[in-house]
């Protein structure tokens, strides 16, 4: 079960909202090993595509250096689907590397409604998973 | 002195866990080969016949090597060879 704030649910859907047509994405960093997400990281697309996303790899690595040094770890990994259903691609699925993660997933291809979906991704398999937003 | 490594957690099994290796080699492919001596399997989740596996980012202390000269890319003594997953996907 993923657990997170309404505060930092509202920041992933803006930053999908703002980016749309194309993929968002982008990091909400945590304490290792306590599943909290804490610290939202907007990422910059690398790819600024309507059909695909990258983190570019320069401030990955400066983001994922902070991490380190500050004993985090990647709690949520979030990218936005804008024409398609809020559900883990096949690209998706092979490139998911971080089992510990939960894998946000919103759809912007409603102009209202924003899909809010969270799943594990572990060696391929799929698994959605409840998200309880707390206030 | 020699090259470190960092390792990223989902290829940990291939060092016994280790967060952190260290490795010789002029280049990045021979530094590479000197890993997959004692660390078998890891050679290949990093690269393929064509390069650098698009899976993963490598960095030589803090520029990825795409940027300078892939796996001819020179490395020395003391420096620092980071191992990142790609985060990536599409629709």
């Amino acid at each position: 079960m993923l657990t997170i704030s309404r505060e930092l649910r509202d920041k992933i859907v803006a930053h999908a909202r703002r980016d749309h047509p194309d993929e968002a994405c982008g990091v909400i960093a945590g304490p290792a090993g306590r599943d909290r997400p804490e610290r939202f990281i907007a990422m910059t697309n690398a790819e600024r595509s309507p059909t695909f996303y990258r983190f570019d790899s320069t401030e990955q690595f400066k983001v994922w250096q902070q991490m380190d040094d500050n004993d985090e770890e990647p709690v949520v990994i979030y990218h936005s689907h804008t024409a398609t259903e809020a559900y883990p691609s096949r690209t998706d699925i092979s490139y998911a590397s971080e089992p510990q993660a939960h894998y946000v997933l919103v759809s912007t291809r409603d102009e209202q409604e924003t899909e809010f979906r969270s799943y594990r991704i572990v060696d391929g398999q799929v698994s959605e998973e409840p998200v309880t937003v707390a206030e | 002195m020699a090259i470190e490594v960092r390792i990223p957690t989902i290829l940990r099994t291939y060092t016994d866990g280790a967060k952190q290796v260290e490795g010789t080699g002029s280049t990045l492919a021979e530094l590479l080969t000197d890993l997959e001596s004692r660390h078998g399997g890891l050679r290949e989740r990093l690269v393929d016949d064509g390069g650098l596996r698009r899976f993963v980012n490598v960095y030589l202390n803090d520029e990825d090597v795409r940027f300078l000269s892939g796996l001819d890319t020179p490395v020395k003594d003391g420096d620092t060879v980071t191992v990142l997953p790609a985060v990536a996907g599409g629709a």
